[in-house]
């Protein structure tokens, strides 16, 4: 089952607004090919002053799908067509609380319907400006259509391309086998082949210079600029980190304060080596200062 | 009362007797069955004695005939990938269009490779045509893999039939029969099955154990190599609690095995029939004459399935769902539109799968909360209007699909 916020919950179990609006003069509807659900918005719209008097929602979907509909009728509900026109979204995943990734089209319907309802009020017609695809990238919701565009349009060749252009791919990686069916596909249809070796389209420059080894005297002026960012944090738990060492790729610490003895501390010095790895671009060890003289009999002996 | 399990057909609660017979072999018996030591000397007895229980539930001739595996899913792979490396020169493979994944997202990877894959349609009610399967049966085919019971609908295939006629062709004949095992009879001596998967916690033993039935003679690769294990057809150090506790849960399951299709069927046709009398507008899916006696896929139109079991597991009461929303996929169960299910019904599938350890007062407790939930929803749904829904539901409601 999803692991929905107690908000999405709240609003599915006991929806706001429920059922189509009596005497609407706005009406939207629409439909998320993603998972076939559907939802049809009503409003009642003070003709004087434009403002949203009352909203309704009625939907075929979803818990996330009923819930999102749910709150968007909430959040519009006395804004006017102008303010409602503004409403992302990104504001409907935020008053839930979060959805997972694969829900956040929810949120999107939810979005749609609104933009069709004004236009329905304004005797425009709404047309969809983007077309949806299967979800890719499960760490940064991209989906297929969106890497296919991105392919396209600025001819990527590789999944590293495809990473720096979309984010897609750039988290746990388990999609690099989809992504590539994407650049088999397009690719294909270009007349090329996909090579998985191919150059990134990305100047190769930037590359090195993120590879080049460090200097001992770089490093431990890099690894002090990682602990100084990190401090603030750690003094506001009461704690401090001090650099006691650091010998090749092994930094020696000391965990003071109310760090100092703190169950925590071996988690910290993990979070701490995980941030110096990321910034520094090479494997470093931390290490609590307390080990070092083990460290240096068994070396002297 | 306490809470209603009723996804049976997803996984099951270990039986506690299979759980007593793995306990020493954790605790006391966990030597490797290939060491030489009183610690492990139980063991390799303890395997045999497992081996013959499957052969006894599924009526093999040979217990060598069993290979214990980490799954289903890994039991299925091993079988098709088998087959097509035991025969390069043949480069077609015929199933359906109702496998699991296990099947199917196999297929579509030989597809890719080059490999020609006949997916089997099905009618409304989930049923093959065999004189079309005739047709495709021919030199090329290196395997036939058919469900031997769909997980969604409980529809039953004619595998033993299809296996002769397989057989007739030259054609090696696998079955997926991970729902079947324990819930039908079978006397696979009697069949011209040559490889058949099996999965333990689908009868009431652990997760991550699983058998590939291979007949006598049928040409093999092993997909692990490595040790000696399960005589170098599946390498890798034995499971050997949960072999033992497979065991266990298929000499039960023989023992059980009338009961799930007369106690067992009743409850579940109990449930049907107060379900479709209370509600308006649901309908049974699958072939209802020919199914697994556990199960029933209910289409409750004009509501999404999600919904339905959110609501249904407040009330205390575990089932799933054919309905996309529910796996993250695009589309609904790939079953139901194979059978030509209406997207607004299609969604709204429930699947109700019983065990042994359900009651009929679980099921009067599921016939009485269930119309409630279904009208809820429906009063939510721009399908519907007051009593029934809207007139001509396709053009009332025409949404603009993004």
């Amino acid at each position: 089952m999803w692991d929905y916020s107690d908000k999405v919950k709240e609003h599915f179990f006991n929806p706001k607004n429920a059922g189509a609006v009596v005497d609407a003069n706005a009406t939207g509807e629409v439909g998320s090919i993603s998972c076939g659900d559907a939802l049809r918005l009503t409003l009642k719209v003070d003709d004087d002053t434009e403002v949203i008097l009352e909203a309704g929602f009625q939907t075929f979907g979803c818990g996330s799908a009923i819930a999102s509909s749910s709150v968007l009728t909430e959040i519009i509900k006395g804004m006017t067509l102008d303010e409602a026109a503004k409403v992302t979204n990104q504001d409907i995943a935020e008053q839930l609380e979060g959805l997972p990734p694969e829900k956040m089209h929810c949120s999107v319907m939810g979005r749609e319907a609104l933009q069709a309802a004004i236009a329905n009020y304004r005797g425009e017609v709404w047309k969809d400006d983007h077309e949806e695809g299967a979800l890719i990238c499960k760490c940064f919701a991209i989906d297929a259509v969106m890497i296919e565009e991105m392919v396209w349009a600025n001819k990527l060749r590789t999944v590293e391309d495809v990473t720096n252009f979309t984010k897609a791919g750039g988290g746990c990686a388990a999609c690099h086998e989809d992504i590539e069916a994407i650049l088999e596909k397009v690719l294909a249809e270009k007349g090329e082949k996909f090579d998985p070796d191919a150059a990134s389209v990305v100047a190769p420059a930037k590359i090195a210079a993120v590879k080049a080894p460090l200097t001992n005297l770089q490093r431990i002026k890099k690894i002090e600029m990682v602990l100084e960012s990190l401090r603030p944090a750690l003094m506001a738990d009461g704690g401090d980190v001090e650099l006691v060492e650091v010998i090749g790729n092994t930094a020696y610490v000391n965990m003071t304060g109310a760090c100092n003895g703190c169950q925590m501390a071996a988690m910290t010095i993990a979070g701490i080596q995980q941030r110096l790895m990321e910034v520094m671009g090479e494997f470093i060890k931390v290490v609590p200062a307390s080990e070092m003289a083990k460290l240096v009999n068994i070396e002297v002996a | 009362m306490s809470d209603i399990y009723l996804d049976n057909n997803a996984t099951t609660k270990v039986d506690h007797a299979v759980v007593d017979v793995m306990i020493p072999y954790f605790l006391e018996q966990y030597g490797n069955p290939s060491s030489i030591h009183k610690f492990a000397d139980g063991v390799a007895r303890g395997l045999k004695h497992a081996r013959q229980q499957v052969q006894a539930l599924i009526g093999c001739e040979h217990d060598s005939e069993i290979i214990f595996t980490s799954c289903g899913t890994e039991s299925n792979s091993t079988a098709i990938l088998s087959a097509i490396k035991a025969q390069p020169n043949k480069k077609e493979i015929i199933t359906t269009m109702v496998e699991h994944p296990a099947i199917l997202n196999v297929c579509d990877y030989l597809e890719k490779e080059g490999y020609t894959i006949h997916r089997m349609p099905v009618d409304k009610a989930g049923r093959l045509n065999l004189e079309a399967y005739k047709k495709l049966l021919s030199e090329q085919v290196a395997l036939v893999t058919v469900m031997w019971a769909n997980n969604e609908t409980g529809t039953i295939f004619p595998v033993i039939e299809m296996a002769e006629l397989a057989n007739a062709a030259g054609v090696m004949f696998h079955t997926d029969a991970v729902q079947a095992v324990g819930k039908l009879p079978m006397m696979l001596q009697d069949t011209k099955i040559d490889m058949l998967s099996i999965s333990g916690h689908k009868l009431h033993a652990p997760k991550g154990i699983g058998v590939l039935y291979l007949r006598r003679g049928t040409r093999y690769r092993p997909l692990l190599r490595g040790g000696h294990q399960e005589r170098g057809r599946r390498a890798g150090t034995e499971n050997s609690a949960s072999i033992v506790g497979l065991g266990k849960a298929c000499e039960l399951a023989l023992e059980y095995i009338e009961y799930e299709n007369t106690v067992v069927k009743a409850m579940r046709d109990r449930l049907e029939q107060g379900i479709t009398e209370l509600i308006p507008h649901c309908f049974v899916t699958g072939d209802l004459y020919n199914r697994l006696p556990n199960t029933t896929d209910i289409a409750f139109e004009y509501i999404e399935g999600e919904s339905i079991l959110m609501l249904l597991n407040k009330a205390g009461i575990a089932a799933s769902s054919g309905s996309a929303c529910t796996s993250g996929s695009l589309e609904p169960s790939h079953v139901m539109r194979a059978m030509d299910i209406p997207y607004t019904a299609a969604h709204g599938t429930i699947r109700f799968s019983f065990s042994r350890y359900n009651t009929m007062a679980e099921v009067e407790k599921v016939i009485e909360v269930m119309p409630g939930i279904v009208a809820t929803l429906r009063k939510l749904s721009p399908y519907w209007e007051g009593d029934g829904p809207v007139a001509d539901p396709e053009k009332a409601f025409a949404p603009v699909y993004a």
